[in-house]
């Protein structure tokens, strides 16, 4: 396994001391970044091929531009860090590891960007890493990292840390938005998008703090150097959240060439007790589970969609045959059912009739009925709900039964 | 410029809606929350459309054209989605008092019953003032009268919407009766309101008469 780039420091540094930061290269990017244009940089981010690492995989350079080319000021760089996608801790980890590169990455967002204000958004119940970014913000602040005139530069930046108000669906970046303004955390219906219309309805760069910590190295060793790390398709490093029947649970570093079964067996230790993998969902909640014949699928976007998944957040949970597939899939219903906002029918309705579904299947009465109606139901609440939440509610219980061998189809 | 509406050519302008430019050529789409004059909340999705190239469906009350968009309102797709919708809201709230609803829903051959196991949402009948009932048994959860309420007519804010997910419900601030709130007893609410759940008592009681008249029709 290669030398990691996103967990570098991470259990190397002490994460609230700025010195420690700097001695290992801390800000050297961002002190190259105000040197050179805002265009460059982001052209740079753009050749890097770096795409979105919050589940969306967007690409960052292409939202940066278009963010740049708008004349409308005040302009935004927010970080999501709501982290809150069931399976998913990468986030977590670099921020609580490594969070002064966060405070960087947006520094130099902003300037690539021309916003001079940055908002992260802290899932409320990380309270060590909502500290710990706090502490790296004061310190950046305090040693002229971050405020106005940085590093005696024209270009200013400030900070705001701001802790999430505890609901799955505000990592939604719209639903995040409103959250931040004060208003109940429900997704807005898009276009218009974040880069026109954002926080505070003002052209708005939100990236998830994965994606934000390649900013940094991206600055310093250029985008060729980024796209050598993982296969043509899928250039940069990638976190994976591992979790469930496995010997070693944990966030990995690696290529997107990487496969399932080498993340399970080779990662994170094989499944434990030496038992056989069951299912695994990858992507989260709003993921889609896998069967053990399926553990050789490359983990990028391109190979995971082969196989009607997708990567996601990279979360990746392991279900061996010691577990109840009925048990995992009445609780992912039931968490869809308690975290729609409500906002629009197909998923305020939709997910409660599913959870009801799926629990008389549970408990022992499966109907050709219950199936066809969990059907329409996930077609429906893909094809016609607002936002990602709807969207994906019912792929994990679909794919859950047909690994389970019903058939579904 | 133009688009393709259900194979017909329509000229439309920049800034229009696929709802307008279908209406134009005579096409109706369903809509429940849509109310022509309130900000389009986009949330019962009964007016989605199939847009080619797409890759969900899309509101039709707030998608705005764009050239040469190939469009249709009544694919199975389409239909699909509307018909599970009003199945999943006819069991789960009183639909008698909304004929519009029934009348889609007829000719989507939608099973009323289909989800009739499921729970529903029940609430006493709130008669806590002169002016009119709250039935929220009947409430299809469209938001219009807490846009009537609010930005789009009154400014008054006495509505607004509290709980989450399938358990959201019209309510007003602290669940207080409704002469302890700001309401002034303008009557929007109940003029914009599309199943019944709002109910004028009488007469107002003054000459004025409700500033909409937008009740449904008839049945
Ligand atoms: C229900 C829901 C929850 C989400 N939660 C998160 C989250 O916790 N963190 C995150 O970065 N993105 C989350 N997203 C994705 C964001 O909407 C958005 O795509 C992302 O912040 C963009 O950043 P990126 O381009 O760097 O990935 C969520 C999306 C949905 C639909
Ligand atoms: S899909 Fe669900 S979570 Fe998203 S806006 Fe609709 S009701 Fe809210
Ligand atoms: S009370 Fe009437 S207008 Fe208000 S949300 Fe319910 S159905 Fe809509």
């Amino acid at each position: 396994m290669a030398e990691p780039v996103l967990l570098r420091r991470v259990g190397h540094v002490d994460p609230t001391r700025l010195e420690d930061y700097l001695a290992w290269g801390g800000f050297e990017a961002l002190r190259r970044a105000l040197l050179r244009r805002p265009e460059s940089i982001v052209d740079e981010v753009k050749a890097s091929g770096l795409v979105g690492r919050g589940g969306a995989a967007f690409p960052t350079g292409v939202k940066w531009e278009a963010v740049a080319r708008e004349s409308r000021t005040p302009k935004y760089v927010v970080c999501n860090a709501d982290e809150s996608e069931p399976g998913t801790f990468k986030d977590r980890v670099l921020m609580e590891g490594d969070p002064f590169v966060l405070v960087e990455a947006m520094a130099i967002a902003g300037h690539a960007v021309g916003a001079e204000e940055g908002y992260i958004y802290v899932r409320g119940e990380y309270i060590r890493a909502y500290e710990r970014i706090k502490n790296a913000v004061e310190e950046a602040t305090r040693a002229g990292f971050l405020g106005d005139h940085i590093l005696d530069s024209d270009v200013s930046f400030h900070v705001h840390v701001y802790r999430g108000a505890g609901a799955y669906v505000c990592g939604e970046e719209t639903a995040l938005f409103e959250s931040i303004e004060g208003k109940r955390g429900q997704p807005r219906q898009k276009p218009p998008f974040p880069t026109t219309h954002g926080l505070f309805g003002r052209p708005t760069v939100i990236n998830n703090v994965e994606t934000l910590a390649n900013i940094p190295p991206i600055v310093l060793h250029g985008p060729e150097w980024f796209r050598s790390l993982g296969p043509e398709d899928a250039p940069g490093p990638k976190l994976y959240s591992v979790s469930g029947a496995v010997n070693a649970p944990g966030v990995y570093e690696a290529p997107m060439s990487v496969t399932l079964r080498e993340l399970i067996e080779e990662y994170a230790g094989g499944v434990r007790n030496g038992g056989r993998v069951q299912a695994v969902l990858v992507g989260g909640a709003a993921g889609t589970f896998l069967g053990p014949k399926e553990l050789d699928v490359p983990m990028s976007f391109s190979g995971l969609r082969k196989v009607g998944a997708a990567l996601g957040s990279g979360a990746v949970m392991v279900i061996d045959e010691q577990v109840d597939m009925w048990e995992v899939l009445l609780r992912l219903a039931r968490f869809f059912a308690h975290e729609s906002c409500g906002k629009c029918y197909p998923c305020q309705l939709g997910t409660q009739r599913q959870l009801e579904i799926v629990r008389r299947m549970a408990s022992g009465r499966i109907r050709y009925q219950d199936i066809l109606r969990l059907r329409d139901i996930q077609a429906t609440m893909a094809d016609a709900s607002i936002c990602g939440l709807g969207q994906t509610a019912g792929n994990a219980i679909l794919s859950g039964l047909r690994v389970m061998g019903l058939d579904v189809s | 410029m133009h688009v393709i509406i259900d194979g017909q050519r329509v000229p439309v302008t920049e800034g229009m809606t696929i709802l307008e430019a279908a209406e134009q050529v005579g096409i109706h789409i369903p809509r429940l929350c849509y109310h022509q004059s309130l900000t389009p909340a986009a949330i019962c999705r009964l007016c989605v459309v199939e847009w080619e190239g797409a890759r969900t469906l899309v509101p039709a009350c707030v998608a705005r054209v764009q050239d040469g968009a190939v469009i249709h309102t009544e694919s199975e797709r389409v239909r699909r989605a509307r018909r599970t919708i009003l199945e999943l809201l006819a069991s789960t709230v009183d639909l008698s008092e909304a004929p519009d609803l029934l009348a889609y829903a007829a000719e989507l051959n939608a099973d009323l019953d289909r989800f009739a196991d499921g729970a529903r949402r029940e609430f006493p009948v709130y008669d806590d003032n002169p002016f009119y009932i709250r039935d929220y048994n009947k409430c299809v959860l469209c938001q219009r009268c807490v846009q009537a309420c609010g930005n789009d007519m009154q400014f008054t804010y006495a509505l607004t919407v509290s709980g989450r997910g399938f358990y959201s419900r019209i309510d007003t601030f602290y669940h207080a009766p409704m002469p302890e709130t700001t309401c002034v007893f303008c009557g929007n609410c109940v003029a914009v309101c599309p199943t019944g759940a709002l109910k004028e008592k009488g007469p107002f009681p003054s000459p004025q008469s409700p500033v909409l008249d937008a009740r449904p029709s008839e049945p």
